[in-house]
């Protein structure tokens, strides 16, 4: 239903939609060259951050919003994906591109594994033991007093980029982030009008109509488990790289629990969900922090707002006023 | 190992296991009758212990706490039934969670204001400060003792109520098959009312008998809330005995893993590599056994429904 109000709503406004994500990939693109001008380098390394977490919203949007998988223990992926960094700088690795690349696989064997075991229970459960998982992998890190345990790891030397250049070049890790983040978001966006992206829904809405159409359910959503870790995994090398630091808090079921509600803010399974969630919470945490040490509650009514106000999240609020 | 330390370990776990139960019970049976997910049931747990702590260093009567820390918790789950989860019945798992991880930010924000950023120190009552000689080995915390009493009077009761009252019948009616108790003419909203506000009060009794025992802090509901539903997962949603088996499972490991796994594993493993992997253990235990049991019995131990 929603979807063809959506697709309806296009022709009014195909203009601004076509141009409109070009337009905001040159003005993030002039961010580090402007910022550096006006000496705003904080506010640049603000929006790298709200890139790499878009990362990690938009693979928990495909399986979530698309695939119908709620999952509670995505903030696990990221963990695999910072801690492989960590490793692999304690053992002397300093191509970023390897460190990174190394990260997507090892998240991915683990999105692999965990999601071999709980994809066969469904609803709250599913919920439940992706949650138990990454607590399991919590716990791990924790334990890891080689690298740092519950200190965590500081990551001192940037790694290096190639052609000389490093992490530690905060315009060019920027443009870094921001093509990384933009090939992310083409890609999912592809993927889900993809032949796999509507199996995938279809998945979603009927599951036992799919099997007996034929599809491999079980298969299906493995492989979109698996890409969304190894994507979350990305955006956990990312973000160690960014900070120049991980501990296991990273991993903290809050982590997950957060990313779930920017996603769901945003917009379940659009488009645009998990890029406007992201944007709108951190943005929205990072002005209120200016004013009050009681930034969470502010928060926390926008939840509930949202949920009675408008449950198909913030996206679905430009489609109701397009198509009235 | 030395019985009277296994002995010692065995009855901490029966107290975490009940004290568990408390909070485990309210979640598994607002989550059975209504299909409700109330990440807020921890901050409940968090307004107990705050109350609890404040009412005791004020009054001097540990009682007089308790019972006015239960009180106030159930008026304002009363308020929270009736502003938010009562709208959220007919919502959708998702959508509950986050209008409850709201309710959770909002829950935090507050206690910072009434009562502060830092932990709160709640004191053990004077009258059960100090031990008790269960055996000739073997002293064991008054404290601990009256919380082992009062879990277990708890349970008991809430036995009696679920299986031997008319009000019991209908939360059992409503959780094993909500439509067709409707249909009989039970009013299921007033149950689930019932449910939620006895659900709070054992969140807050829970929350207020830890307070001595564990940290009074902002975000203690949080670190409570994820042990609560593993344990209704584990034993099956909506079953209150499943609870109470799950609970004491979950405690009796949680606590085993905690007291012997790291001088086990330095007796088999260089002290270096024990000293990292004991406490990971440890933390995991409870996780591997939810596992375990989701892969042999997908539905839980005890499920509710048929």
């Amino acid at each position: 239903m929603s979807d063809e109000l959506h697709s309806a709503a296009i022709p009014s406004s195909g203009g601004v939609a076509r141009w409109l994500p070009w337009a905001l990939l040159v003005a993030l693109a002039l961010l580090p060259v402007v910022g550096a001008q006006l000496g705003l380098d904080y506010y640049v390394g603000f929006v790298r951050r709200m890139l790499i977490v878009m990362i990690a919203a938009t693979s928990l949007n495909f399986i979530l919003g698309y695939g119908g998988m709620a999952a509670l223990g995505h903030a696990g992926f990221i963990g695999v994906g910072a801690y492989t960094v960590v490793a692999l700088v304690d053992a002397g690795v300093s191509s970023a591109w390897t460190a990174w690349g190394a990260a997507v696989l090892v998240s991915g064997a683990f999105a692999a594994l965990i999601g071999a075991v709980s994809l066969r229970t469904r609803g709250v459960y599913f919920l439940m033991i992706t949650l138990a998982f990454a607590q399991m992998l919590y716990y791990l890190a924790v334990s890891l007093s080689a690298y740092g345990g519950d200190d965590g790891y500081g990551l001192y030397s940037p790694l290096e980029l190639g052609a000389g250049r490093t992490t530690g070049d905060a315009a060019l890790f920027f443009w870094v982030v921001l093509a990384i983040a933009a090939l992310v978001f083409s890609f999912a966006s592809r993927a889900a009008v993809s032949r796999f992206g509507h199996a995938l829904t279809g998945i979603r809405d009927n599951e036992t109509r799919m099997e007996a159409l034929g599809y491999p359910v079980y298969r299906l959503k493995l492989a979109a488990f698996t890409g969304a870790g190894a994507l979350a995994g990305l955006a956990g090398a990312l973000l160690a790289s960014h900070n120049n630091f991980v501990s296991p808090s990273t991993m903290h079921w809050t982590e997950s629990a957060t990313l779930l509600v920017m996603v769901v803010l945003g917009g379940l399974g659009r488009r645009w969900g998990a890029v406007l969630g992201v944007a709108v919470w951190l943005v929205l945490s990072e002005v209120l922090k200016l004013y009050t040490e009681y930034w969470h509650w502010p928060l926390g009514l926008m939840l509930i707002a949202v949920v009675f106000a408008a449950p198909r999240g913030l996206a679905g609020l430009f489609d109701d006023r397009s198509s009235a | 190992m030395d019985p009277i330390f296994v002995f010692e370990q065995l009855l901490n776990g029966l107290g975490f296991g009940l004290m568990l139960f408390l909070l485990a019970a309210g979640l598994t049976l607002v989550f059975g009758i209504m299909d409700t997910m109330n990440l807020a049931h921890g901050s409940l747990y968090m307004a107990g212990a705050y109350v609890a702590a404040r009412v005791h260093e004020a009054s001097g009567s540990f009682v007089g706490a308790v019972l006015v820390a239960v009180a106030a918790t159930v008026l304002v789950a009363f308020v929270l039934e009736l502003l938010i989860v009562k709208r959220l019945y007919a919502r959708d798992h998702l959508a509950q969670v986050i209008a409850t991880f709201g309710v959770i930010l909002i829950a935090d924000d507050a206690v910072k204001a009434i009562w502060g950023p830092s932990p709160v120190m709640a004191t053990t009552p004077a009258a059960l400060a100090g031990p008790v000689q269960l055996l000739p080995e073997l002293p064991y915390p008054a404290y601990r003792l009256v919380l082992l009493a009062v879990g277990l009077l708890v349970a008991v009761g809430l036995y009696v109520l679920v299986n031997h009252t008319r009000v019991g019948m209908l939360v059992r009616a409503g959780a094993s098959n909500r439509k067709m108790a409707e249909f009989m003419g039970v009013r299921v909203g007033r149950v689930f009312s019932f449910v939620f506000a006895l659900g709070a009060a054992l969140a807050a009794l829970a929350g207020a008998l830890m307070g001595p025992i564990s940290a009074v802090q902002i975000g203690m509901g949080e670190a409570i809330l994820i042990p609560a539903l593993v344990v209704i997962v584990i034993g099956g949603i909506g079953s209150v005995r499943g609870a109470f088996v799950a609970a004491l499972l979950v405690g009796l490991v949680d606590t085993a893993g905690r007291a012997f796994l790291p001088p086990l594993l330095r007796s088999v493993l260089p002290p270096a590599l024990a000293a990292d992997l004991g406490p990971a253990f440890a933390g995991i235990a409870m996780y591997v056994l939810m596992a375990a049991v989701l892969i042999l019995k997908p539905a839980g131990l005890f499920p509710a429904r048929a």
